[in-house]
C-alpha cells in the first residue's frame, strides 16, 4: 500500500520590539530573571493591559511578507489556562480574528517552485519561565512574560520532511529579512510545533495526525518527521490504528515517544479582551506597513543575478542572512566590486567566522573597511596576496585597511623606475635563468617573479613586474 | 468635624482662610471617624501618620484658593489599590496584601491635593448588592443600623452618609455606587465608561466597572469628578473626551430640558412608597420647566439575566490571577500546584465570589458560550439600542435607583436571586456605558429613596445640571441620620 504524508507546522516567532506586547517593560534575552518585569507583567491587582502599536505594525509587516490579508478590524482575545508562567491566567492573543490570513510561501522542490498555503498569523503575548531545581523549589522568571509573538500555521501542503526543512528555512529567512525577529533558535525566538498524518493516497481526508511540540532545531524536526512517518506506515501496515496523541522526538535514539494521548481538547474559555478596545487596520496603515517592508531575500537574489551578474550560486550564499546579504549591499555601495565582495564574503569572511564562531556583527569588520581593501586591490595600490593580510587586520583589529597598509609601507610596487633595476640586479644574479629562459624552460620565468617578489617583500606589482621582466629577458 | 454642617465649599474657605489647617482637619476626621464607626463599621483600613502627613504637605505648600478640593480627607473603596495602604477588595484572599503602586484615580486626587483617609468596606471583589458578602465585617446603614447600606459600595456611601468624610469613592458595575447612594440618602455617580481611568481599580468586570464619587450634595460630587476624569495612558479604555467643569452649568435652570420616563421603571417589583416619590420628583421637573415624557425601555428586562453572564464571565477570567502564587493567601501544606490553586481559592475566595466564578466559567464554556455569553453580548447592543432611541429625542432619563429601600441585614443575603434583582433599575446603565447618578429624593418609613438621572453618553454635565437644579428645589439632601437602630 502507498501512503500520502501530510504535515502542518505552526511555528511561534518573537518580535524584538523595543517592549512587551501590552505592558512597556523591556524586551531583552538574557537579562536577570525578573528583571525586565513591572507590575503588568506579574498580574498584580488593578493593573491593565495596553497594546503596543509597534507589536501590531511589527505583526502587519511578518503578515505582508507571509503574502497574507490583512484583517482590518482586530481584536484581542483572553485565552484562560492556570500556570505559574501565566500570571493573570489567560493569554492575550487573537484566537476569532488573526491579523494576517491565506498567505503563502514559495519553496524550492527538487529544482521546482511549490507553494505553501498560510492559514493565518495572528499576534499573541509570550509567557514567561518556569525552571525546576533539584533542590525541590520551581522558579519563575517573567522576563519573557509578554514579549509579542507571532504564531504561523501552515496549511497541509507541506508533504514530505524534507518541505517542511525547506519550508522552515524558507519562513525564517523571510521572518529575518522583515526585521521583525532575529529568528533565533538557540534563544528559543522560534518554536516549532509539528503534525504529521498518513493517508493510503486516493482515500479522501486525512489520516489520524501526531504532534510533536517544542522543537528546537529544523534538523530535528526532519528526523522526527521521518521517524514519525515510517512509525505511522508500520502501524497501519501491521493493521493497526494511529491514536491522536502527543509525542516528543528524543534526539539521541532518533526516534518520537509518547507524551499523552489527546483525550478532547482543552477548553480555553475564549473570550473578547475587554481591557483592550478593538484596532481598525486602515487601508493607509498597511500601504504605510507595505513600504517600510525591507527587499525580500527572493527579490535580492534575482537581483544580484541580473543587475550585479553574479552566479545564481553567489546570489543565494549572500541572501541566506539578512545579515550577510545587508553587509554585501553596503559593501558594493561603497564602490567595491560586486563579484570580489562577494568572493570575500562567501570565502575568508565566512571562513573567520565559523572559525571564530562569531556572527558577522560581532567581528570587527565593517562594509567600509572591507570595501576600502577591495578598492585598493582593484586600483592596484595591493596585491591579493598583500591582501590577505590586510583582511586578517581589519577582521580582527578594525583598522582602516588605506592608512594601515600604508603605515605598514605594504603599498604595491607598480613603478617602472623603482623596478627595473631591482629586475636587473636579479638577472645579473641568475645568469642560469637567462639561459633557461633561452632554452625555452619557461620554468625559469616563475623562479625570477619568486625572487623579484622575495625581494619587494610581494608588494610588487605582478602584472607590471611580468612585463618589465619579458622585455628585460629578451635584451639579454 | 461635623460634616453634616459643611460641604467642599464651606471646608475650603475655612482652610483657605486659614480658620484650620488640613493637618487640623485631618485629625478632626479620624476622630470623627473613630466615634461613629463604631456604629457603622464603614472602615476597612487607615494610616493615620500617612494621611497627617499628606495633609501637612498640603499646608506647606499652602491651599490653593482656586482649588476646592485642597487639603480636603477623601475615603476610598477598598478595591482600589493604594500604595502602602492595605488594599484587601474586602476578601480574605487579599487580606494584609499592600500594594507597590496607586491607582491613577489616587494620583489625579494627590494631584489635587486630597488626603487619603482610609479604605471603605464593600462586597467581597464588588460582588453583592449590601456589602454583606465582604469577608471582614458587616457596614450598617446610618439611617437604621440594622438595615444595609447597599453595595458593593456600602462603606463608602456609609461614612459620607454618618458624616465621617465629606466625600468618597467607589466603584459601580452593575449599580455599586447608585444603589448604595439610595439606601443612605446622599449622591453617587457612575461616570460614563471611560471618563474615568480604571488603572489600580481591581477589575470585576472590565468592561462595565467604573470609578466614581460619593458626596452629601451634587456641586461637590461634580467637583470631585473633575478631579478623576481623563484620559489615562495606562487605561486604553480611558476615553480622550475633552472633560468639562462639570461644576459650571449648575445653576437650579432647566428650563425647557427634555426628560424621558421609561414605564418599565415603575413596573411590577417597585414599591408604593418608591414609586411615589418618584412622581413627585416628576412633579418637581416639569415645575422647573422641564418636560417629562413617558417611553419604553423594551429590553431592560432582560439586563440582569445579561449582566449577570458577562459580569461573571469577565469575573471569572479577572478572577484567576488570584492564584496563591505571587501574592495574597495561599493555602498551608499544600501537596501539588494543583493542590496550590485549588486549595487557596476555595479557602480565599467566599461564597459569592465563588458563585459567580462558576457561573462564568460556565458561561464561557465551549458547550455553552454560544448560548450564554454570546447571547447576552447581543441582547446587551439590543439594550445600547434601547437608550439610543430614547436619547434622540430627550436630554436625560430620570427613574428610582432601586425597586425599594434599604433591607434588614441577613435579610437577602441567602437568596441570590433576590438581591440581583435589587439591580434592576442600574444594571442597564453599565450595559450602555452610559452616566447615571442617584440624589436623594425622599423618604419611605424614615429611610431614604433615590431618584436616578442617565444621561447620554459623556454628557455628566447634563446630569449635573439636573440632578442640581432637583437638589436645590427639594430639601431631602438636608435630612441627617442618626446613626441609630429601627428609627
Amino acid at each position: 500500500m502507498n501512503f500520502e504524508t501530510t504535515i502542518g507546522l505552526e511555528v511561534h516567532v518573537e518580535m524584538k520590539t523595543k517592549s512587551k506586547a501590552f505592558s512597556p517593560s523591556k524586551v531583552d534575552f538574557g537579562a536577570e530573571p525578573n528583571t525586565n518585569t513591572n507590575v503588568i507583567d506579574w498580574g498584580y491587582p488593578g493593573v491593565l493591559p495596553t497594546a503596543n502599536k509597534g507589536a501590531i505594525e511589527y505583526g502587519m509587516r511578518a503578515a505582508l511578507a507571509l503574502n497574507c490579508e490583512i484583517t482590518k478590524d482586530n481584536h484581542f482575545d483572553r485565552k484562560n489556562y492556570f500556570y505559574p508562567d501565566n500570571p493573570k491566567a489567560y493569554q492575550i492573543t487573537q484566537s476569532e480574528e488573526p491579523i494576517g490570513r491565506n498567505g503563502f510561501l514559495e519553496i524550492e522542490v527538487d529544482g521546482e517552485t511549490k507553494k505553501i498555503g498560510i492559514e493565518e498569523m495572528h499576534v499573541e503575548e509570550d509567557a514567561g519561565k518556569n525552571t525546576h531545581n533539584p533542590n525541590g523549589y520551581s522558579y519563575v522568571d517573567l522576563n519573557r512574560q509578554g514579549t509579542p509573538l507571532i504564531e504561523i500555521v501552515s496549511r497541509p501542503d507541506i508533504k514530505t520532511p524534507e518541505e517542511a526543512y525547506t519550508y522552515l528555512e524558507k519562513l525564517r529567512q523571510v521572518i529575518q529579512f522583515t526585521g521583525v525577529s532575529d529568528v533565533k533558535m538557540e534563544e528559543g525566538s522560534m518554536r516549532i510545533d509539528v503534525n504529521i498524518s498518513i493517508n493510503p493516497i486516493g482515500q479522501p481526508g486525512y489520516g489520524t495526525k501526531t504532534e510533536m511540540k517544542n522543537l528546537n532545531s529544523f534538523e530535528n524536526v526532519r528526523k522526527g518527521l521521518e521517524f514519525e512517518e515510517k512509525r505511522q506506515m508500520n502501524v497501519l501496515m501491521s493493521g493497526g490504528i494511529v491514536q491522536q496523541e502527543t509525542r516528543r522526538f528524543d534526539a539521541p535514539t532518533g526516534t518520537t515517544i509518547l507524551m499523552r494521548v489527546k483525550e478532547g481538547a482543552s477548553d480555553y474559555r475564549y473570550f473578547p479582551e475587554p481591557d483592550i478596545p478593538p484596532i481598525h487596520i486602515s487601508d493607509d496603515w498597511i500601504q504605510e506597513v507595505k513600504d517600510s517592508i525591507p527587499e525580500m531575500p527572493d527579490k535580492r537574489r534575482a537581483r544580484y543575478a541580473s543587475e550585479l551578474g553574479l552566479p545564481e550560486y553567489d546570489a543565494e550564499v549572500l541572501t541566506q542572512t539578512k545579515e550577510m546579504s545587508d553587509f554585501f549591499e553596503e559593501t558594493i555601495q561603497l564602490k567595491a566590486d560586486p563579484k570580489l565582495a562577494a568572493n570575500w564574503l562567501m570565502g575568508e569572511v565566512n571562513a573567520f567566522m565559523n572559525t571564530n564562531k562569531l556572527n558577522l556583527q560581532d567581528t570587527k569588520l565593517t562594509p567600509a573597511n572591507l570595501a576600502g581593501m577591495i578598492n585598493l586591490i582593484t586600483d592596484e595600490t595591493i596585491s591579493s596576496k598583500i591582501a590577505k593580510k590586510v583582511f586578517q587586520e581589519i577582521i580582527k583589529n578594525g583598522s582602516e585597511p588605506k592608512a594601515w597598509v600604508e603605515s605598514k609601507g605594504l603599498v604595491q610596487l607598480s613603478d617602472p623606475a623603482k623596478l627595473q633595476p631591482i629586475i636587473d640586479g636579479i638577472l645579473d644574479n641568475n645568469e642560469q635563468s637567462i639561459e633557461d629562459f633561452k632554452n625555452g624552460k619557461d620554468r625559469a620565468v616563475g623562479f625570477l617573479i619568486g625572487q623579484i617578489m622575495k625581494q619587494t617583500q610581494g608588494q610588487a606589482n605582478p602584472n607590471v613586474v611580468n612585463q618589465l621582466l619579458m622585455a628585460s629577458l629578451k635584451l639579454r | 468635624m461635623d460634616y453634616f454642617k459643611q460641604d467642599l465649599s464651606s471646608l475650603h474657605d475655612s482652610l483657605v482662610n486659614k480658620e484650620m489647617s488640613s493637618e487640623e482637619l485631618t485629625k478632626a476626621t479620624f476622630a470623627e471617624i473613630k466615634a461613629r464607626d463604631l456604629k457603622i463599621s464603614a472602615f476597612l483600613a487607615m494610616n493615620e501618620e500617612m494621611a497627617i502627613n499628606q495633609a501637612k504637605a498640603v499646608d506647606a505648600t499652602g491651599i490653593d484658593a482656586n482649588n476646592v478640593l485642597a487639603g480636603i480627607p477623601i475615603a476610598v473603596k477598598d478595591n482600589i489599590v493604594t500604595k502602602d495602604l492595605t488594599t484587601t477588595a474586602a476578601s480574605k484572599m487579599l487580606e494584609n496584601f499592600n500594594p507597590i503602586y496607586d491607582a491613577t484615580v489616587i494620583e489625579k486626587m494627590r494631584q489635587a491635593q486630597m488626603v487619603t483617609i482610609g479604605k471603605t468596606n464593600m462586597d467581597e471583589f464588588a460582588m453583592g448588592g449590601s456589602t454583606e458578602t465582604s469577608a471582614f465585617k458587616t457596614t450598617k446603614n446610618p439611617w437604621d443600623t440594622t438595615k444595609v447600606p447597599g453595595g458593593s459600595s456600602g462603606g463608602s456611601a456609609a461614612a459620607v452618609a454618618a458624616g465621617e468624610v465629606v466625600a468618597a469613592l467607589g466603584s459601580d458595575t452593575g449599580g455599586s455606587i447608585r444603589q448604595p447612594a439610595s439606601f443612605n440618602g446622599v449622591v453617587g455617580t457612575k461616570p460614563t465608561y471611560g471618563r474615568v481611568s480604571r488603572y489600580g481599580l481591581i477589575a470585576f468586570a472590565s468592561s462595565l466597572d467604573q470609578i466614581g464619587p460619593f458626596t452629601r450634595g451634587v456641586k461637590d460630587n461634580a467637583a470631585v469628578l473633575n478631579a478623576i476624569s481623563g484620559n489615562d495612558s495606562h487605561d486604553s479604555t480611558s476615553s480622550a473626551q475633552a472633560v468639562p467643569d462639570f461644576t459650571a452649568g449648575l445653576t437650579g435652570d432647566i428650563k425647557g430640558m427634555k426628560i424621558a420616563l421609561p414605564k418599565e421603571y415603575l413596573g411590577e417589583g417597585v414599591d408604593a412608597d418608591v414609586k411615589e416619590a418618584i412622581q413627585k420628583a416628576v412633579k418637581t421637573f416639569e415645575e422647573l420647566g422641564a418636560t417629562v415624557d413617558e417611553v419604553s425601555l423594551p429590553n431592560s428586562k432582560y439586563g440582569v439575566p445579561v449582566y449577570y453572564i458577562l459580569a461573571s464571565s469577565e469575573a471569572s477570567s479577572n478572577l484567576q490571577r488570584f492564584d496563591g502564587i505571587r501574592y495574597g493567601f495561599r493555602a498551608q501544606d499544600v501537596k501539588s500546584l494543583e493542590d496550590v490553586y485549588v486549595r487557596s481559592r476555595s479557602e480565599g475566595f467566599g461564597d459569592e465570589v465563588k458563585r459567580r466564578i462558576m457561573l462564568g466559567t460556565f458561561s464561557l464554556s465551549a458547550g455553552t458560550y454560544d448560548v450564554f455569553f454570546k447571547k447576552a453580548a447581543q441582547v446587551r447592543t439590543l439594550i445600547c439600542n434601547d437608550f439610543r432611541n430614547v436619547f434622540n429625542d430627550y436630554d436625560l432619563i430620570i427613574g428610582p435607583t432601586a425597586p425599594n429601600t434599604a433591607f434588614n441585614i441577613g435579610d437577602k443575603i441567602e437568596d441570590p436571586i433576590t438581591m440581583y434583582m435589587n439591580d434592576i433599575l442600574t444594571i442597564p446603565v453599565n450595559l450602555a456605558g452610559l452616566p447615571g447618578m442617584s440624589v436623594p429624593a425622599g423618604f419611605s418609613k424614615g429611610l431614604p429613596v433615590g431618584l436616578q438621572l442617565i444621561a447620554k453618553s459623556f454628557d455628566e454635565a447634563t446630569m449635573y445640571r439636573a440632578g442640581y437644579a432637583f437638589e436645590q428645589a427639594t430639601d431631602f439632601h438636608k435630612e441627617v441620620p442618626t446613626l441609630g437602630g429601627q428609627n
